[in-house]
């Protein structure tokens, strides 16, 4: 048996005006988890594609089992024994969890399907692996952890022998981590080699044994994980000296600035999505809306915006009721509001980041000069101004389009406008997705300073780690209604994280 | 090959110029096809821009001022559709709110008050109000009952022309086809242009038009309100999660949309005839407006060439028929500019399906 169960030498990878990987090198060796960090962009995900024969490799070879071999589709990766569960699931809603197991590979009698015999495959892979799971289920009545498995599963019914798991952790709840990290280590005392892409270095920690961490599209190195630390390793990552904790002044909350009593949001199908919610927000704290996505957190952002009718309930807004008010209204009240999907709500791409900074006050005195005209010259002064303020990177300064800026400045920009408006309560949805761990950092640097200047903030994030590091007080959400508000010091991850799966446990309040 | 395509995608005032010279060429082969002389009909377009014949070497400026007249409503019509397609909407409906417009043009002119200046300043701006009334209700029913501008416009056109004819037939003098004869007071006819170009029908309507085209820029780049609607039409979420009156920006702009177009109906009644038509059919300035708005990217002074180029087209035809050259290969030459032009969105197409392609790789998916 040759040394490394998957091995790629020297591999570069170019797209137009990028080089995605840049001589990298991986070795896995058989039957161990080994970890593929890297920041959005580092070429993680393209490195993994070229294996699982997405792509061809400019250059570099690729030896399985200490063969050479040439992928040139997800298929010869199939035939080889990779297989890949990705990041967004490619699941059937309304067929069965055995039905998709076996899609595309059914076991047949004859002509005929046999859907017996792929069930007894299917009921037989999973307790060998302790992928409990339904094999009758549909699996849009399955959770996100369980579809996860099923997945695996289909990974296992190819006969993978190498599996690749592309970020599996993002949508998952703390327990359904937990249990990924055994079903992790079950698959490799089975005798499966792994390769986990992340970027989460405690993951790391946990089960990993070894680590290959990428920059920029380069390899910069593979360690053993037992030998070092999550700060070693987010140096490698990021090649800087990295600080974790935020400095977070404790502070005194003022007045209640938004509060919020008996919400209640219907979609569009006439489904419930917020029920009852009750919720105040003092001056000068950050409430976090711990939650896992989808229950409800967009639906109530959205009534409160005033992007999307309110059914029932109150929303007090500095004394004032604003439930009637206009989106307009709102933001003249004092609401800011960095919304989840920033290119969709947060931005105007095809214009400049002038244009984009004076989106919501274009209207106002400073940008007005006679007869309805608009002051160009002072809008760009503006974002000159804020561009400096916000060390926002851009190309042509504040002509530059927004649509050409990397997401980090993007979301620069969003806040700089909103922050400039001085709001009352500053709304936040998930502010640091899919940013580098520098953005990440100035962002929730941001955030804590509004919080000095005695703004009431409202969070929402999917990252725990976001809520508890942020939040003053963290606010439990699961189908739409609040389960507990605890003090941040008061419980741990793994409490927020049963009150996320919605379970009332008795809390200390 | 990707990066120039996707260059060349993305420069669209180049791709307007190069669809332009791409339409000439294959119109130049298929003159050449058909055993023409494909030089006499540049001779023709030539004098159509210039005056200047050059097979006798004799000059005649009326050619010119023609060319100009023809243009004034494929510019105004151009207008029309690229104002509403700036805020994201596509408004098929320039030829029903040109009919509107001609057709209360038409009735002040030949029912209003006959005094000077007064008579056709009144002609005009019933067409520019009918016009915007026309383009506002399409407006409003998108904005408040999301009802799809598309359909609505296409409905009203044809409303427009059965009204047309019902008040057409009602006015003085109408016979099946025509009124009686406009009194002086309504024309906007050019003495002194008519000196100056042989008796030309250019006429005060293309000041009109001049003044359109500012009022477009100006409103566009210059105002609030187009800022607010130019958010809309780039990015209508953005916009209204910014608190930018969405419903308010599209129904404006539809209504502003309509009033270039009722110009056009105004200026082409009280300019080009003498007396009222009672429409047999459509005069499809208004659907040429596409067009044009699309040869010239909407923008106010792309707009205003590529309507020039529609209106040295239409009045070459005469020229060409003289010179053997059948007149229709100006419609061949102008409908493979919108075939060319149409390319360019199917590129982009294409491109956006090449990066989907490109990101399902990335995920994995075959």
């Amino acid at each position: 048996m040759s040394e490394y169960a998957i091995e790629m030498r020297e591999i570069t990878k170019t797209f137009p005006g990028v080089v995605a990987n840049d001589k990298v090198t991986l070795q896995v060796r058989p039957r161990e988890i080994h970890a593929l960090l890297g920041e959005n962009g580092a070429g993680k995900s393209t490195l993994m594609s070229i294996l699982f024969g997405s792509y061809s490799a400019d250059s570099g070879q690729i030896l399985i089992e200490g063969k050479e071999v040439v992928i040139k589709n997800p298929n010869v990766a199939t035939a080889l024994g990779i297989g890949m569960v990705h990041q967004h699931f490619k699941l059937v809603q309304n067929y069965t969890v055995t039905e998709n197991i076996v899609l595309g590979m059914e076991p047949t009698k004859g002509r005929l399907l046999d859907l017996g015999r792929a069930r007894e495959q299917v009921a037989r892979l999973s307790e060998l692996y302790g992928l409990a799971v339904d094999p009758d289920a549909l699996i849009e009545d399955i959770s996100v952890g369980q579809q996860q498995r099923v997945e695996i599963l289909k990974t296992l019914f190819r006969s993978a022998n190498i599996i690749i798991f592309d970020e599996p952790t993002a949508v998952l709840t703390p327990q359904e981590i937990d249990e990924l990290m055994e079903i992790l280590k079950k698959l490799r005392s089975e005798g499966k080699t792994i390769v986990l892409i992340t970027h989460k270095l405690k993951e790391i920690k946990e089960v990993a044994d070894r680590c290959t961490v990428l920059r920029r599209g380069r390899y910069i190195g593979t360690v053993d994980v037992a030998n070092v630390s999550e700060q070693d390793l987010a140096e490698m990552m990021v090649g800087r000296a990295v600080r974790f904790e935020i400095d977070k002044p404790e502070q005194q909350a003022g007045e209640v600035v938004l509060s919020l009593s008996g919400v209640e949001v219907v979609d569009s199908g006439g489904v419930v999505k917020v029920k009852d919610l009750s919720l105040d927000v003092h001056s000068g704290e950050i409430v976090g809306i711990a939650g896992v996505d989808g229950n409800g957190q967009s639906e109530l952002l959205g009534a409160i915006t005033g992007l999307l009718p309110l059914s029932k309930g109150s929303i007090i807004l500095d004394g004032k009721p604003i439930e009637q008010y206009t989106i307009r209204e709102r933001i003249e009240a004092g609401m800011g509001y960095i919304p989840e999907d920033r290119q969709k709500y947060g931005l105007v791409a095809d214009f400049s980041i002038a244009e984009n900074s004076a989106l919501k006050n274009y209207y106002h005195p400073i940008y007005q000069k006679k007869f309805g005209l608009l002051d160009y010259a002072a809008m760009e002064r503006e974002a000159t101004s804020l561009i400096e303020q916000f060390d926002i990177r851009s190309a042509e300064g504040a002509a530059t389009k927004a649509g050409s800026l990397s997401g980090g400045n993007q979301q620069k920009v969003i806040v700089a406008r909103e922050i400039s408006l001085s709001p009352k309560v500053l709304i936040v949805a998930q502010p640091t997705r899919g940013l580098d761990v520098g953005a990440i950092e100035y962002i929730r640097k941001r955030i804590i300073e509004e919080r000095g200047k005695g703004r009431a903030i409202l969070l929402v994030s999917f990252e725990l780690d976001e809520i508890m590091n942020l939040c003053d007080r963290i606010a439990t959400i699961s189908k739409g209604q609040i389960v507990a508000v605890n003090r941040h010091d008061e419980v741990d991850e793994y409490q927020i994280g049963l009150m996320m799966a919605g379970s009332r446990t008795e809390v200390a309040q | 090959m990707s990066t120039t395509r996707k260059r060349l995608s993305e420069s669209d005032g180049f791709v307007s110029v190069l669809v332009v010279l791409m339409g000439f060429l294959v119109g130049t082969i298929l003159v050449a096809l058909v055993g023409k002389n494909p030089l006499n009909m540049y001779k023709a377009l030539f004098q159509a821009l210039s005056g200047y014949n050059i097979d006798n070497g004799r000059m005649n400026i009326r050619y010119v001022a023609e060319t100009l007249n023809y243009s004034v409503p494929f510019i105004l019509c151009g207008l029309s559709m690229g104002f509403a397609k700036r805020v994201g909407l596509f408004n098929i409906g320039g030829e029903g709110q040109y009919i509107m417009g001609l057709t209360l043009a038409q009735t002040v002119a030949l029912l209003g008050p006959q005094v000077v200046v007064l008579h056709w300043v009144l002609a005009i701006a019933a067409a520019v109000l009918v016009g915007s009334l026309w383009g506002g209700i399409v407006g409003i029913l998108k904005a408040k009952y999301e009802v799809s501008e598309v359909v609505s416009t296409i409905m009203l056109n044809y409303v427009a022309l059965y009204l047309s004819r019902i008040i057409c037939l009602q006015l003085p003098g109408a016979t099946t086809y025509k009124t009686a004869n406009f009194p002086k007071t309504a024309l906007i006819e050019n003495t002194f242009f008519q000196q100056i170009t042989r008796n030309s029908l250019l006429n005060n309507g293309i000041f009109m038009m001049g003044i359109a085209v500012i009022i477009y820029w100006f409103i566009m780049e210059k105002t609030s309100l187009g800022y607010g609607m130019r958010a809309t039409g780039f990015n209508k979420e953005a916009a209204r999660a910014s608190g930018i009156p969405v419903v308010k920006s599209i129904s404006i702009s539809m209504a502003i949309s309509g009033a270039f177009a009722g110009l056009a109906g105004g200026i082409v009644a009280l300019g080009s005839f003498k007396y009222g038509r009672v429409l047999a059919g459509m005069d499809n300035y208004g659907f040429d407006g596409i067009a044009v708005a699309l040869v010239g990217n909407c923008t106010a002074l792309g707009t205003t060439l590529a309507g020039l180029l529609f209106g040295l087209l239409k009045n070459a035809q005469a020229l060409m028929q003289g010179k053997q050259i059948p007149k229709e290969i100006t419609f061949i030459i102008q409908g493979l500019i919108v075939i060319f032009i149409a390319l360019r969105s199917a590129l982009k197409l294409y491109q956006q399906f090449l990066d989907k392609r490109q990101l399902q790789k990335e995920v994995g998916i075959q």
